[in-house]
């Protein structure tokens, strides 16, 4: 198994392309642009709503293509209440996105924590030729710096090639080689998890049982991922791949180098999303000029995808679509108090978009949700599961992490808010966790071990 | 129990999600600049002196408390910013959350990551083999670190019921409570391993400072009847 993997690295290329691809996905896509057309024609509906007595609800969001052309010019004086209605779902989709989030870092940290295999070192990436066993600081630290250049540029010809190849609309290479790379990952990489996993709590399994259980998982993912799948299956298909993809990176990259890693990729992050020139802004506009989106392989979506011409929508969503249609029925009659929206809001689960009465007809349409690249879940666990693997031992050190990169995410999505275009998620979480990982390790932990041992409560 | 008031009252409301992370947040910033200035003293100091270390110790200890107690007031400022933008954007200017659930929960948050931070590590080695106090102290260690846990994170939830009533009606004297019944529980684990000098009055001062804000938050004994006794 161990010189298996030193002589897999070419197959760990399409993979490491693949995360590269996934890191390079690394903004969240802007479904506040989306909400944005999808507002405007909700503004209309609003205002029609109003009209009729009744206030807004927040499952007006669908609508999207079909009554925008429809829509009164209307927009200036509504265009502060669509900026009330983006704000107030806030907490709503950070929620949305805290609890995956959470979820892999959980996996993760469960992981490293309980499975050997993942924190002993047995050889290194092929993107990372520079061994950090040298005796000197300084020989050290330069080849940690160098593994990195190389490591962000492999990233950035990916990503450049990734945009050139959405530019000149070579879908099918670009499907083919993200089916290729998820195959391999919902394969290869959960036939080792597994494997290892059963090491480590003695289980026997039999080949053909493990054949089967890997089979079904595959290709179930497969279809989840790349194609239609419920959507709490996706998601969790999405969190379990960004989890291997982050035990991998733990295991492969030596200690330092992921290190200054991560802090790198916070910043080409941050300037890949925000220069007018950089790769991942221009594929987010030209996804967006054709209004298209971006491939679900690569994103994690809090929200659904319908598909067109469905004349009747799942009956999962149908039933609570029915009772918030209902329920804005009834907005007609009485106030609107604070609760009753709140419980509104609440019952609008995120997939539930509600005009169904005329727009079963409607196209292809998403849900206002928030959009997470991949690539943020892969590094935030990352950072996380270093933070379990190296940290003295510490589970101190690995809460603080987690709490820094919730906040992280917590600031981003407000900014995300405000600012009403993709931003790079990375960049906060990164700066925090890193932050808060080297003063936990250095200075909080003394601090507390002193204190534990005499038993003192601050 | 700790964790069932998260769940319970906690977890429904994603906006009490948010404040809870937020309030840990804050703790743990105050926690790292006090052991930074811990950590500073220490190694300006001599680690041989036995009495200076110790006295170290304690004044690491009474600094970080006057800090969390400082970053608590920080996150009241904080949250009242949040609460006036929050009005600003609600549909009929009544904000989502008032300011006494953000106090609850703000407590909550900071209590939840004190005890974190407290237990965590001895929960983890408490998994391991190991025999306790082996070395001639205490037997009790697991037992007492538990229970005094729970009673912080209690306290810590009742302070900040207390400390952002006092801020939001400006009577100082409440804020001082606060402040000096923190110091005196910090204080009174100074006595561990004599187990009664700290735990016993640290359960009292729970008891009164439960008492307290439940006062403040508007119950009353008819309340606590009328609860009681419709339940059975």
């Amino acid at each position: 198994m161990i010189t298996f993997m030193n002589n897999s690295d070419s197959e760990e290329e399409p993979c490491n392309e693949r995360t590269s691809l996934m890191s390079a996905e690394s903004p969240p896509v802007p479904s506040y642009q989306d909400g944005l057309r999808a507002s405007e024609a909700e503004e209309a509906q609003a205002h029609r709503k109003r009209r009729a007595g009744s206030s807004r609800g927040p499952n007006n969001l669908a609508g999207g293509e079909m009554s925008g052309s429809g829509v009164p010019v209307r927009e200036r004086a509504l265009e502060n209440e669509e900026e009330e209605l983006t704000l107030k779902y806030g907490a709503k989709h950070v929620i949305m996105l805290f609890v995956p989030v959470t979820l892999c870092m959980i996996v993760v940290v469960a992981t490293i924590k309980s499975v050997r295999f993942y924190t002993e070192k047995n050889g290194q990436l092929i993107y990372t030729p520079f061994s950090e066993d040298t005796p000197s600081v300084g020989q050290r630290l330069l080849n940690s710096v160098l593994n990195t250049i190389i490591m962000i540029s492999v990233i950035i010809v990916m990503t450049v090639f990734l945009v050139l190849l959405y530019k000149y609309r070579c879908y099918k290479f670009i499907h083919g080689w993200l089916i290729l790379s998820s195959l391999m990952l919902l394969f290869l990489f959960t036939y080792i998890y597994l494997g290892e996993v059963l090491k480590t709590y003695n289980v026997a399994m039999d080949y053909p049982t493990l054949f089967i259980v890997i089979w079904n998982f595959g290709a179930v993912g497969m279809i989840c991922i790349h194609w239609k799948g419920p959507l709490q299956l996706q998601q969790a298909y999405l969190i379990m791949i960004s989890a291997l993809m982050a035990l991998v990176f733990i295991k492969y990259l030596p200690e330092w180098s992921a290190w200054v890693i991560l802090g790198a990729i916070s910043i080409y992050d941050l300037m890949a999303v925000l220069c007018p020139k950089g790769p991942l802004r221009m594929l987010v506009e030209t996804a967006q000029e054709r209004n298209e989106p971006i491939f679900p392989a690569l994103i994690y979506s809090s929200a659904m995808m319908w598909t067109v011409g469905m004349a009747k929508p799942d009956t999962a969503a149908r039933g609570p679509s029915q009772q918030t249609w209902d329920a804005a029925e009834d907005g007609r009659e009485h106030l609107r108090s604070p609760s009753h929206a709140e419980s509104q809001m609440s019952e609008a689960r995120s997939p539930v978009p509600t005009r169904p009465i005329t727009s079963l007809e409607e196209l292809e349409e998403e849900e206002r949700g928030v959009k997470l690249g991949l690539g943020d879940f892969i590094f935030y666990s990352v950072l996380v599961g270093k933070a379990a693997a190296t940290a003295s031992g510490d589970w101190n050190t690995t809460l603080a992490c987690f709490v820094a990169i919730l906040i992280g995410l917590c600031l981003t999505l407000l900014l995300l808010a405000v600012f009403k275009k993709a931003l790079p998620a990375l960049p906060i979480s990164i700066t925090f966790g890193l932050i808060f990982y080297f003063s936990t390790d250095n200075l909080v932990r003394p601090f507390m071990d002193t204190l534990a041992s005499h038993q003192l409560y601050i | 129990p700790a964790f069932g008031l998260f769940l319970f009252t906690i977890a429904r409301d994603p906006l009490r999600i948010i404040i809870l992370i937020a309030g840990a947040f804050f703790w743990l910033v105050s926690l790292l600049l006090s052991s930074l200035i811990w950590f500073i003293a220490v190694k300006a100091s001599d680690p041989r002196d036995e009495r200076l270390q110790k006295g170290l110790l304690i004044f690491g200890v009474m600094f970080s408390v006057l800090l969390q107690e400082a970053f608590r007031f920080l996150y009241y400022k904080l949250l009242r910013k949040a609460i006036e933008g929050l009005v600003a954007l609600s549909e009929d200017g009544c904000s989502p959350i008032s300011i006494q659930q953000m106090a609850y929960v703000a407590g909550v948050g900071f209590g939840l990551m004190s005890g974190a931070f407290s237990m965590i590590n001895l929960l983890a080695d408490a998994l391991g083999p190991g025999t306790v106090g082996i070395h001639g102290d205490s037997q009790l260690y697991f037992l007492t670190s538990a229970f005094m846990t729970m009673v912080l994170i209690f306290l810590h939830t009742f302070w900040g019921i207390l400390f952002f009533h006092g801020c939001e009606h400006r009577r100082w004297w409440e804020i001082a409570a606060v402040v000096v019944m923190h110091l005196a529980v910090s204080g009174s684990s100074f006595c561990n391993p004599l187990y009664v000098g700290s735990l016993v009055p640290s359960y009292l001062l729970m008891a009164a400072a439960a008492v307290w804000a439940y006062l403040l938050s508007g119950g009353s004994v008819q309340n606590l009847r009328r609860f009681l006794l419709c339940k059975c």
